[in-house]
């Protein structure tokens, strides 16, 4: 399966990656050689096997509903927004959202 | 400084074990604050050639030190109490910069401590700084880093290996005694082997995810990195055992890994897979390593042919589920909360864009745009369901070998390490660094590499894989092969 | 040409957890922003989900109320697009193993409720809510708020088989209905517990196959989902009849403007990468879980209407009309219980009772008038200590004061009065001064007589400001006037 330019393109739209036009051409070669070797894939046939998205062969343990928070709520957050790009009255800030 | 070095039975402080720190600790031959002013000044006066460290943090380690040679005089006895460590630059240390190798984390101060960095503070360690690393931990070499590549110390035009390269040249370097790494397709393994130093990868669910930076969540694993398999045995008692904030983190009790070392591996049946000898591997390379598997069987274990036929398409699976996970984990560096977001972004699309375009270096995108593309709607089936159902294949593969053998041994990467550059044009060259040691990750095993030879001074690894929460075995079978042998005492310093 | 509407809905029901579904923050709504977000609900990196059993359980109250299928083995999964109120760039939820699986519900609609029509449920899955994005102006940039981001959410997506807005209305107040009884969630829409989306197509009357749908969002209220689903209808009807061809598209509704208009930031072809989330194993339920939540279901919104139906003889609209909310069901019980007249009581609730909450937009809890005093005054009317229209003036001053009808009674006397001796009295007082009616009354052929009559009872009540025992007072008249 190869991959063209186009596609490379949208799925940089789709991630949220801008790549410049002189370096597409360059990624979509680099990400094909990638999806050839990967291709090797296709040569068995896995029609009878379940997928595996974990090694761990064992279920969730869940947590009761139980409230764990700061005493001081307000220090809390100021902590947590320490690093925060742009913020204002405890809110972070970002370019105008319409919708 | 030089009272420490005197005193430390005429060998440098800095080629000691971590037993045998314990013990001068103890001995009170010298303290927690010498000692940790003895590593950052090694650090400080040799990291310039190798690079291995993001940032060093001298008052707190100090002040931990301290702490430590209080609780040492209290008679408190811990293993790692007073001795100093660093952390990859993936585990969030809190109030200390957390990079994890990348311009998008560069400015990011985490307000929590990893489980792991916790635990070990708990037990006492000291930590020094936090080790270089590949960008996100996407990488074999260490040339992603935003932070410049690590150089090897056994040839500095070398690559360490990667992605925990910074660990193991810090370790190899003997700028500390012992480092934490973390594992998702080889990235302690690998880099260990390189550098001859000693790492383990636990199994899946053995030590916390918590606050570790994640690439690929069902491949992820932290572990250490030391100068023998008996430092890495104590390190780990003091990093694994379940932890309610991972959900994948198994709720076993762990053993303490250092019962058992002693014990003899004449019981042992050691399998020796034919596909991770083919033609990919260095020939001198393949010398060495079945040159370890005799001294293994002098030990007295047998060894046995395995098979692992499906383990060719171990990298191609591999490099479908690690992308695909990692785009969607990587999607929170969008600018908004935390981390590196773009100078004056002209609305919302464009921070995201560029906010991310310029925060991730090549590398990294190129594996978000991979998995992307994988996930995408009319290719998910042909790439990520295929590749978790190739996953269960190779899973399966280990599970039948596991019948009739203890543990698997092989070489841990195909060649010793290479220069700088050599592989960077080619992705797909560099991703095959890791065939022998990706598919322990799908699996989920734990896995270790020991040095294990020299080839033209560059060190060779040997890898142990182990079943499923059987770190103990592969542990055992290492601390014999290091009483047996002295690749691991080999030095690329004084 | 006739159309025919059909309409599947999206329904997200917040969950009444403590904490949320992947963190240990409080869900209380209300909090200063951001105050109620920790490190996972911020997506700091390296933090990790842990979901919440609770959740669950909520979860499989519903699926057990719908007769659905509850699923042994479910998997969480991570749908992937950027927003600034969705802090990990992707929404944890579940796709391919939901928690519940088909199930179906009845609804009454028609005027006198008793149309039953029967909506299969696709499925019900568990999922987290996101942030909220505040456009206020700050510098021209919007503000984030994440208190809400990670709030348990169960999606119940219905199939497509609601033919007009007012099924739609019944279904949506079904699913209010069924999970504020099972008490997973406070059902509060004005607070966004309950919200809806809309899928709406139109076809040929007659015609098997389902013509172009759009999606509404923002139906926050049983009243603008109506309206929306109306405007879209027409709005879909007059496109083609013009020529035109509905669009598949994300639509939103405008409660000001009563229209729904494309929602454009949407329009870009969304892929959202959905996959098995690595950081969360499946989850299985125990059979014996199921088993002691099916022995904790309360009676649920079906089943009282019917008990009510059979045990207090009350009619099937007004039946449905009590259950339509847990608290008035309970709180009717408790009036009939107290005063032993369930048709009164009823009639009370659904009248007064009704009108004033209305009136004052209250909820039931939050009445002046508790269940006991109703029933106490409702009492009062049996046992002829005041009559229905005494009644009412008692219970305004009820509403107004909170006090019992008793004291009520006393204080302002309204107590009726049967002593035949006073009422003999009012009425000798009456026909003394009506000389000119008592004579036509006289006159009057006996079938006339009667309507006469009504005048000199009206006049004894009066004169007894309308406490007499009106049995008494036409007793007595009927013997003066013979």
């Amino acid at each position: 399966m190869s991959i063209s330019r186009e596609e490379i393109a949208t799925t940089a739209r789709l991630a949220r990656i801008r790549l410049r036009d002189d370096e597409i051409d360059d990624v979509t070669s680099r990400i094909a050689s990638i999806l050839d070797m990967v291709d090797q894939m296709q040569a068995i046939d896995t029609s009878a096997v379940e997928p595996m998205s974990n090694s761990l062969d064992a279920a969730q343990v869940l947590r009761s509903d139980k409230v764990d928070e700061p005493g001081d709520k307000i220090a809390a957050r100021e902590a947590l927004m320490a690093g925060a790009p742009a913020q204002q009255d405890g809110l972070f800030l970002v370019p105008k959202v319409i919708e | 400084m030089n009272k420490a070095k005197a005193m430390s039975n005429n060998q440098a402080l800095h080629q000691l074990s971590l037993c045998a720190l314990r013990e001068g600790l103890d001995s009170k031959q010298f303290s927690s604050r010498e000692l940790t002013e003895y590593f950052l000044s090694r650090i400080d006066q040799h990291d310039g050639e190798y690079n291995s460290f993001i940032t060093v943090t001298p008052e707190p380690a100090l002040a931990a030190a301290d702490a430590a040679d209080r609780r040492i005089a209290s008679g408190e006895q811990n293993a790692l109490l007073g001795i100093p460590m660093a952390q990859k630059d993936i585990f969030c240390t809190q109030g200390v910069r957390t990079s994890c190798g990348s311009k998008m984390l560069d400015n990011f101060l985490p307000p929590y401590d990893a489980t792991v960095v916790a635990q070990m503070q708990q037990a006492g360690a000291v930590t020094l700084g936090k080790t270089n690393m590949d960008e996100f931990a996407m990488g074999s070499s260490n040339e992603t880093s935003f932070y410049g590549k690590v150089k090897n110390p056994w040839d500095t035009n070398t690559v360490p290996g990667g992605s925990s390269g910074g660990s193991a040249a810090a370790v190899a370097a003997r700028l500390v005694p012992a480092a934490t790494g973390t594992d998702t397709g080889g990235s302690i393994r690998q880099p260990a082997a390189l550098c001859g130093i000693t790492g383990l990868k636990p199994t899946y669910g053995r030590v916390s995810r918590y606050g570790m930076i994640a690439f690929a969540s069902s491949l992820d694993q932290g572990g250490p990195m030391t100068r023998s398999a008996e430092d890495a045995a104590l390190m780990l008692n003091a990093m694994a055992g379940h932890d309610p904030r991972d959900s994948t983190s198994a709720a076993l009790s762990c053993p303490d890994f250092c019962d058992g070392l002693e014990q003899d591996i004449r019981d042992l049946r050691i399998g020796v897979p034919k596909e991770y000898f083919d033609d990919r591997l260095d020939s001198e390379m393949a010398g060495a390593v079945r040159e370890a598997l005799t001294e293994l069987e002098k030990l007295g274990a047998t060894l046995v042919d395995v098979e692992l036929p499906n383990s060719a398409l171990s990298v191609p699976a591999y490099y479908v589920i690690a992308p695909a996970e990692a785009s969607s984990n990587l999607s929170r560096f969008d600018g908004v909360r935390y981390g590196y977001r773009c100078e004056d972004p002209q609305d919302l699309e464009d921070m995201y864009t560029r906010t991310r375009s310029e925060g991730f270096g090549d590398e990294v995108k190129r594996r978000i745009l991979v998995g992307a593309y994988a996930l995408s709607a009319g290719y998910y089936d042909a790439y990520y369901r295929k590749a978790q159902q190739v996953r269960r294949l190779i899973k399966d593969d280990f599970d039948r070998a596991f019948e009739k053998v203890d543990v698997i041994a092989g070489p841990t990467c195909p060649s010793p390490a290479f220069r700088f550059g050599e592989k960077q044009s080619d992705p797909v060259a560099m991703y095959l660094e890791d065939i022998y040691t990706i598919a322990v990750n799908l699996a989920g095993l734990p896995g270790m590499s020991v040095p294990a030879g020299m080839i033209n001074n560059m060190p060779v690894g040997l890898q142990l894989i182990g079943k499923h929460f059987d770190e103990a075995t592969i542990l055992r079978v290492a601390h014999q092969y290091q009483r047996a042998t002295d690749w691991h005492t080999r030095s690329p310093v004084e | 040409m006739q159309w025919e509407t059909v309409i599947g809905l999206e329904v997200h029901v917040q969950l009444a957890t403590k904490s949320k579904i992947f963190s240990g923050s409080s869900t209380a709504f209300g909090a200063p922003p951001n105050t109620q977000a920790n490190a996972v609900d911020l997506a700091l990196p390296g933090t990790l989900p842990v979901a919440n059993e609770q959740a669950f359980h909520s979860a499989i109250l519903f699926g057990l109320a719908v007769n659905a299928e509850i699923e042994r083995r479910s998997v969480f999964e991570r749908k992937n697009y950027f927003y600034p109120d969705l802090p990990k760039g992707y929404q944890t939820t579940q796709l391919a193993a939901p928690i519940v699986g088909e199930g179906s519900i009845e609804i009454n609609t028609g005027t006198d409720n008793q149309t039953s029509r029967h909506i299969r449920i696709h499925h019900a899955h568990l999922e987290e809510d996101a942030g909220k994005s505040l456009h206020e102006d700050f510098h021209g940039m919007s503000g984030i708020d994440l208190n809400r981001a990670g709030t348990p959410l169960i999606e119940i997506v219905s199939e497509p088989d609601m033919r007009n807005a007012e099924e739609a209305v019944a279904y949506l107040k079904k699913i209010h209905a069924i999970v504020t009884y099972l008490g997973i969630s406070d059902g509060d829409m004005s607070q966004g517990s309950l919200r809806c989306d809309a899928n709406v197509s139109v076809r040929p009357m007659g015609s098997d196959t389902l013509g172009t749908r759009t999606e509404t969002k923002n139906l926050n209220s049983f009243r603008f989902i109506e309206k929306a689903i109306n405007v879209e209808v027409a709005r879909q009807i007059d496109l083609i009849e013009d020529g035109g061809e509905v669009v598949q598209e994300t639509r939103l509704y405008d409660s000001d403007k009563n229209e729904t208009r494309s929602m454009r930031s949407k329009e870009e072809a969304n892929d959202y990468r959905y996959f098995p989330c690595p950081d969360l194993l499946p989850v299985v339920i125990e059979q014996k879980t199921i088993e002691s939540l099916r022995q904790k279901m309360p009676e649920l919104p079906d089943q009282k209407r019917a008990r009510f139906e059979t045990q207090y003889e009350l009619s099937g609209y007004d039946a449905s009309l009590l259950c339509e909310s847990r608290e008035l069901a309970d709180y009717f019980e408790q009036v009939a219980e107290n005063c032993g007249d369930a048709k009164l009581a009823a009639n009370w609730v659904m009248g007064e009772l009704s009108a004033y909450l209305n009136k004052e937009n209250l909820f039931i809890s939050q009445s002046q008038v508790s269940a006991a005093a109703l029933g106490q005054l409702i009492s009062r009317i049996d046992d002829q200590t005041i009559s229905g229209k005494i009644a009412k003036k008692v219970f305004e001053s009820m509403c107004e004061s909170g006090d019992e009808p008793d004291k009520i009674i006393a204080q302002q006397g309204l107590k009726q009065v049967s002593d035949s001796g006073a009422i003999e009295a009012m009425v000798q007082e009456v026909i003394d001064n009506s000389e000119a009616q008592v004579l036509q009354y006289l006159a009057a052929e006996p079938d006339k007589r009667k309507k006469l009559l009504g005048y000199f009872v009206g006049q004894v009540m009066k004169v007894s400001k309308g406490q007499a025992n009106p049995g008494e007072v036409n007793r007595i008249l009927a013997e003066k006037l013979k």
